[in-house]
Order: structure tokens, then C-alpha cells, then sequence
């Protein structure tokens, strides 16, 4: 009882203390990208060459796809290697920390690999150089021809450390490769990693295709293609290359969106002559009609939970965006600005809806509330369109069209992807041009 | 059963003293307002309708009385004594005041003389002694207040030139921090974005031991961003060593809490 009251009066007096301090508030920092040292990693020596795979040069390329994917968020400022002061070896066993400091890094990844026995063992370590303690470190054992996908992983657990959200590199982009004349373009669906490399070809490019759509919980995606002037709908498994035919659907001008947890698929088709909202469950293939009304509905887009969709409606007069429930009541008109709205989509983090915007002659890409409030154009172009969003709902990317050719009498379409704060826009490297861009979910989730 | 009953007396009374002690909300602000200056509204109308009072009139003609003799001691007599009152005036003279009566319905033009009454009644009111005394009143009553403020809460004690740093030297401090401060971008607008940061300080600015107040909230679920934004925090501290403190009274700052809040920021 006796240490009870002394522990209470401890506590008094303590709390008296407290109020002695003086505080400081610090409301603004700086928004410049975090300087980090990406060393290479180390090759361990008893490691051998597998297949065409170069051992001495592995350590060196992971740590290349890290920097360009930390470049490419522009929230991270990766410095050069020649400033490095430390061996990559020596670097992951115990950076010297005030060494790092001079060169003003805030972080510091350091890294070893080893190819033994037909298998790749990648460790990394990230260093917080500022407190000298070791932040995060993982070991990833896989097949050396994964090296790639092992470095993109490792991108995303030091983002995911960095910034406190998941990340985005172990992704891909599914899009329309195009080429050839406007009157004659072969469209042809292809998949590439994010960061442009490993590029495949689907199909033949025989068949248009249009729009395909990710699964947001494994790697199928539903596009459309014309078979006889008909617009059908197929479903194509990325992993197996297996590919099934969901339906005809005549007046169909984009494919269907998964709902979030994959097991549905929502839709427009035009039943009657009149567009309207459907959707369709995937293992009993049973269509339901969600919204019934004279006007034209079409590009509907699940909220994340799967409570609410967004779409596009002219029953207003103009093309504006709608948000209703996903069995189709309370349908509430969301944008009010001037010019035409469309293509609405959720944001995978459920906060914002990204929209196309055609005002004046100029299209624009936006996001906004899924109250419709807050509206902020991210990017003004004379033709793009078709947002989607990346997995942590950072990132959005679209496609744009520009005159091409001395005289403007061409033109080419190229895919492009900007933060949600208007900054750091640049264009996606893509062999061919490109359009309508459709982002998985994280690969190893 | 007695002994139970004085424990649990004692324990509630105790309990009590520490909520009252603790919860900064139980206690009332000692209202701090600056000295009162009262400032009186008066409209001037073009002539003054109220007689002098008695006293008033007796200082007033003191006062004219010390400034003839000051006017006497400056000039001649003899041009004084040309000013009788009984005298005729004449002609000229008349049209002279009657000048000084039309400007006396011109209120523009009669200022100087409202001036001339407004400073007698001036010299009536205004006490330089007593006002100094009144500043000095005032001064101790400030000193007493900050005292009492000193004792009792936190959000006077900001900024308080008596407790630490002056409004400059907190500025310079903070200015230094924002410059280190990379703040981390994925940070969720809605959430209490609050880090508060302790740090005990050797003499030359550098950081002996730093504490996250609320470092049990770094690995709750779903707070994963706290964590982040902690270490940002800690970090921007760290990389800013040694920090610009000032050059004396060491034992105030000694300790010092820095509340960083990026939500201003990220809001725009």
C-alpha cells in the first residue's frame, strides 16, 4: 500500500515536471525527394553463372531497377553511385553511418545475392543513416530468372517502409498495343511490368480489341473484341494464357470491371436500344439489370467495398457522373462543374473517384471526393483519356494522343502516368503506341 | 472494515488530487488579459456646451495665470497692457471679431481653439505620475499572472520569455527543423497526425536522448503511417544536430518538446 502512494506521488510530481518543457511546434517540413543510397549488391563468390543469367553483373541490375523505380515516384532522390564511400560488402554487414551522412543520404540499401544450387537467395537491408539503425531486412529465395521480379519486391517493402504505404512496383500494365495507319490500326493486347521491361504479346492483333481490365485480386482481365461485328467479352487468365468467352453483348462500348472481390463483373450494354447498367455473377453467369432508365448509362466502376458504383449518366442533359448503390437505389448526381464528365474510377484506397473531363475542345484528367466535391484536373491534353488507377491508389495511369508527323497529319498514342498531386507526370516506354492502360494488383500479394 | 474504509478514503482522496493535477481540461485558464486602456469616444461638436466645472475652471485659470506670467517674463509689459478689457474697441477690431465669430460656425476652421480646450481638459486628466505609477501596476500584475500561469498551465507557457526561448529563438529552432524535415507523402489526411518528440539537450545544441511520446501508437494496426511519420520526425531532429538553441539559460531548455504536424501542410 505504502509503494502504491509512493508510485502515485512519483506520478504527480512527474506530471508537474512535464509541464516545465518547453514545446516547439513544427507544422511544415520540406516536400523535397528523400536522398537515398541504393549500393549495389554484393555477389558472394561462391556463386555461379545460371544459364544466360550473368552473376557479376546481377547485383548490379537489381540495384539499377530499385533506383529507377524509386526515380520514377519522384518522392525518392537516388544518389550517385560514384559519391558511394563504402564497399557494397562491408556496407551490408555494418554501413558507416557518418560516412553515408556526408553525402547527405537519408537511407541506405545495401544488399547480397547468391546463385546456388539453381537458386537465387537475394538478402537486403535498409539503414536509417540519421538514427544508424537498421530499418528493415528480408531474404527472398526464388529462381534466378526472377531476379527482376525480386527487385521490384524489394522496391516495394523499402517504399512500403519509407512511406508508410503499400507499393506499386511489383505490378504489371495490361494495355491496346497499336500500330499501323488510323484507318488500318492493328490493336493488339499486350502486358508489360511497370516499369516498361518484359513486354508480351496476347493476341494476334487479327481482332480488335479494346479496353481490357484487371482482376484487382489475381491476374485475370476481361477486354472486348469484335468477332463478326459483334462485340463479345472474353476473360483471359495471364498466368495460363487460358481464355473463355463471358457473352455477346450487342451495343457494348467498354468491356465490364471486376467488383472487388473478383467474383462479379459490372457492365453497360444497350438492351432495347437504350444503354443501361448490368451485372453479372461469374460463376453462375446470371445478369442482373441494375439501373433502368431512358437515358444512357454506361462505364460503371465499383467502390472498393463493393457498396457503391460510380457511372456515367446523360439524364441530366450533359454526360455527368453518378454514384449509386450497388443494387441500383439512391442514385445521386456527383459532378456539377461545367463540361462533360466520364470514365469514372474508385480509387483502390476507396477516398477518390479519377475521371476523364471534356471541356472546350480539351480533355482532362482528374480526381475528386466520392461526394464530388474537392475536383482538381491533374493534367490538361488534347486527347486522353482512361484512368486507372495503381494498387495503393497513388498513382494514376492514362493514355494520351498527339499530333504527330512535320504537318500534325498523324498522330500517336502513348501511355502516361501522374501522382495524385499533379506532379512528377511522365511518359510509360512502350515499343508501339498505346492506349487504354488497365494496372494489376501486387503480383506477390 | 475501518482500516478498508480509510484505505479506500484515502485512495479516492488521492485519486481525486491526481485528476485535478493531471487533466490539464479540469483546470480553469487564469484569464490573461493585458492591462485595460480605456479610450473614450467624444464627439466634438463646434462649441463646447459643458460649463467648466469648479475645480476644473480654478486650474484653468491657474494655469492661464502661470502662462501670462510666462508671456510677461518673455515680452514687454507694454504690450500687454495695450490689452484692456474695458477698452472701446474699434472699428477694425469689431470686423475682426466678427471674423472670428463666422469661423467659429465653420467647424473646420475653429479646430485650434477646440484644441486649446481639449488640452485644458488634458492637463486636468492626465497625470504623468500617476501613469507612470499605473504602468508600474500594471507590470507587477503582468509578472504575478505570468507567475500564477507558470505554476498552472501549458498553453502559456509558449512562447513565454520567462520559461525558455524568446519568440526568435523559437523561430530560428523551428526554422532549422523544417529545413531537415523530409516529410513522408502516403500520410492519410483524416488522422490525428500529431507526433510529439522529447529531447533532453546537451549545452551545444547536440541531442543526448530523444522519446516518441506516444510510441505505443507506432505498432497498433492500421497506424502503420505513424510509424513512418515518427521516424521522419526523429529523423529530421537527428540530421539537424546541433540544434540552434541559444547561447545561455541552458537549465530551461534543457528539455524540450517538439510537436511536429504536417496536417496545415498536406491540407495546402
Amino acid at each position: 500500500m505504502k509503494k502504491l502512494i509512493f508510485i502515485i506521488l512519483l506520478k504527480v510530481l512527474f506530471l508537474n515536471k512535464s509541464y516545465a518543457l518547453i514545446e516547439v511546434d513544427i507544422t511544415r517540413g520540406n516536400l523535397d525527394p528523400l536522398p537515398i543510397a541504393v549500393s549495389p549488391l554484393h555477389v558472394d563468390i561462391q556463386s555461379k553463372d545460371y544459364k544466360d543469367i550473368n552473376i557479376k553483373e546481377l547485383g548490379n541490375n537489381i540495384s539499377e531497377i530499385i533506383e529507377n523505380n524509386f526515380k520514377a515516384t519522384g518522392l525518392f532522390n537516388p544518389l550517385k553511385k560514384e559519391a558511394f564511400v563504402q564497399k557494397p560488402d562491408i556496407a551490408h554487414l555494418k554501413p558507416r553511418f557518418e560516412d553515408w551522412r556526408l553525402i547527405k543520404a537519408q537511407a541506405l540499401v545495401t544488399g547480397k545475392l547468391l546463385i546456388i544450387d539453381g537458386k537465387l537467395k537475394v538478402e537486403f537491408r535498409l539503414w536509417d543513416l540519421a538514427a544508424a539503425k537498421e530499418m528493415t531486412a528480408l531474404a527472398f529465395t526464388t529462381t534466378p530468372s526472377n531476379w527482376r521480379r525480386v527487385a521490384h519486391i524489394i522496391s516495394d517493402k523499402i517504399y512500403e517502409r519509407l512511406t508508410g504505404e503499400e507499393g506499386y512496383f511489383d505490378t504489371r500494365i495490361i494495355y491496346v498495343a497499336e500500330s499501323g495507319p488510323k484507318s488500318q490500326r492493328v490493336k493488339k493486347l499486350a502486358i508489360m511490368d511497370q516499369d516498361g521491361a518484359k513486354v508480351k504479346y496476347l493476341t494476334l492483333g487479327n481482332e480488335l480489341v479494346l479496353t481490357p481490365r484487371f482482376n484487382p485480386t489475381n491476374q485475370m482481365v476481361t477486354y472486348m473484341s469484335y468477332f463478326r461485328n459483334m462485340p463479345r467479352v472474353y476473360l483471359l487468365d495471364i498466368e495460363t494464357g487460358t481464355q473463355e468467352v463471358v457473352g455477346n453483348f450487342p451495343g457494348m462500348t467498354f468491356a465490364p470491371r471486376f467488383s472487388p472481390d473478383g467474383k462479379k463483373i459490372v457492365m453497360s450494354f444497350a438492351k432495347d436500344g437504350n444503354s443501361d447498367i448490368f451485372t453479372m455473377n461469374l460463376e453462375t453467369r446470371v445478369v442482373e439489370r441494375i439501373t433502368d432508365h431512358s437515358s444512357i448509362d454506361t462505364s460503371p466502376s465499383f467502390s472498393p467495398d463493393g457498396k457503391f458504383i460510380a457511372f456515367n449518366s446523360d439524364r441530366s442533359g450533359l454526360q455527368q457522373i453518378y454514384v449509386m448503390r450497388s443494387d441500383g437505389s439512391n442514385v445521386k448526381r456527383i459532378t456539377f462543374g461545367n463540361g462533360i464528365y466520364g470514365t469514372p474510377v474508385w480509387s483502390p484506397r476507396g477516398d477518390l473517384i479519377a475521371f476523364t473531363k471534356m471541356r472546350k475542345g480539351k480533355f482532362y484528367i482528374g480526381v475528386m471526393r466520392t461526394d464530388g466535391t474537392g475536383e482538381r484536373l491533374l493534367t490538361e491534353n488534347f486527347y486522353q483519356e482512361a484512368p486507372s488507377w495503381s494498387p495503393n491508389g497513388r498513382v494514376i495511369v492514362f493514355y494520351r494522343e498527339t499530333k504527330a508527323g512535320l504537318k500534325g497529319e498523324g498522330f500517336t498514342a502513348k501511355l502516361w502516368s501522374i501522382d495524385i498531386t499533379g506532379y512528377n507526370e511522365r511518359q510509360l516506354k512502350t515499343e508501339t503506341d498505346a492506349s487504354d492502360p488497365s494496372w494489376s494488383s501486387l503480383l506477390s500479394k | 472494515m475501518g482500516r478498508s474504509l480509510i484505505y479506500s478514503l484515502t485512495f479516492h482522496a488521492l485519486m481525486i488530487l491526481l485528476t485535478i493535477l493531471s487533466l490539464p481540461f479540469m483546470l480553469r485558464e487564469p484569464i490573461d488579459l493585458p492591462a485595460i486602456v480605456s479610450v473614450e469616444l467624444i464627439q466634438i461638436s463646434d462649441k463646447t456646451s459643458i460649463p467648466y466645472a469648479p475645480k476644473a475652471r480654478k486650474i484653468i485659470e491657474e494655469t492661464k495665470k502661470e502662462e501670462k506670467r510666462l508671456v510677461s517674463e518673455q515680452a514687454p509689459p507694454s504690450a500687454k497692457a495695450k490689452e484692456k478689457p474695458d477698452r472701446i474697441p474699434l472699428p477694425n477690431e469689431k470686423k475682426e471679431e466678427k471674423k472670428i465669430v463666422k469661423k467659429k460656425q465653420n467647424p473646420e476652421e475653429v479646430k485650434p481653439e477646440i484644441r486649446q480646450s481639449s488640452e485644458f481638459e488634458k492637463k486636468e486628466i492626465v497625470d504623468t505620475n500617476q501613469i507612470a505609477a499605473l504602468i508600474d501596476k500594471a507590470k507587477e500584475e503582468e509578472a504575478v499572472k505570468q507567475k500564477k500561469s507558470d505554476k498552472i498551465t501549458q498553453s502559456n507557457k509558449k512562447n513565454s520569455f520567462a520559461t525558455g526561448l524568446t519568440l526568435s529563438e523559437e523561430d530560428a529552432l523551428r526554422a532549422q527543423i523544417f529545413g531537415c524535415w523530409s516529410v513522408p507523402l502516403g500520410l492519410p489526411y483524416d488522422e490525428d497526425l500529431l507526433v510529439r518528440i522529447k529531447l533532453n539537450l546537451k549545452k551545444d545544441g547536440m541531442i543526448m536522448k530523444s522519446e516518441i511520446l506516444d510510441h505505443q501508437r507506432m505498432n497498433k494496426p492500421g497506424q502503420k503511417f505513424y510509424k513512418v511519420l515518427a521516424e521522419s520526425a526523429l529523423r529530421a531532429v537527428r540530421l539537424c544536430q546541433p540544434l540552434k538553441v541559444p547561447p545561455t539559460g541552458y537549465d530551461k531548455w534543457k528539455e524540450i518538446q517538439l510537436n511536429f504536424n504536417p496536417t496545415e501542410m498536406l491540407r495546402g
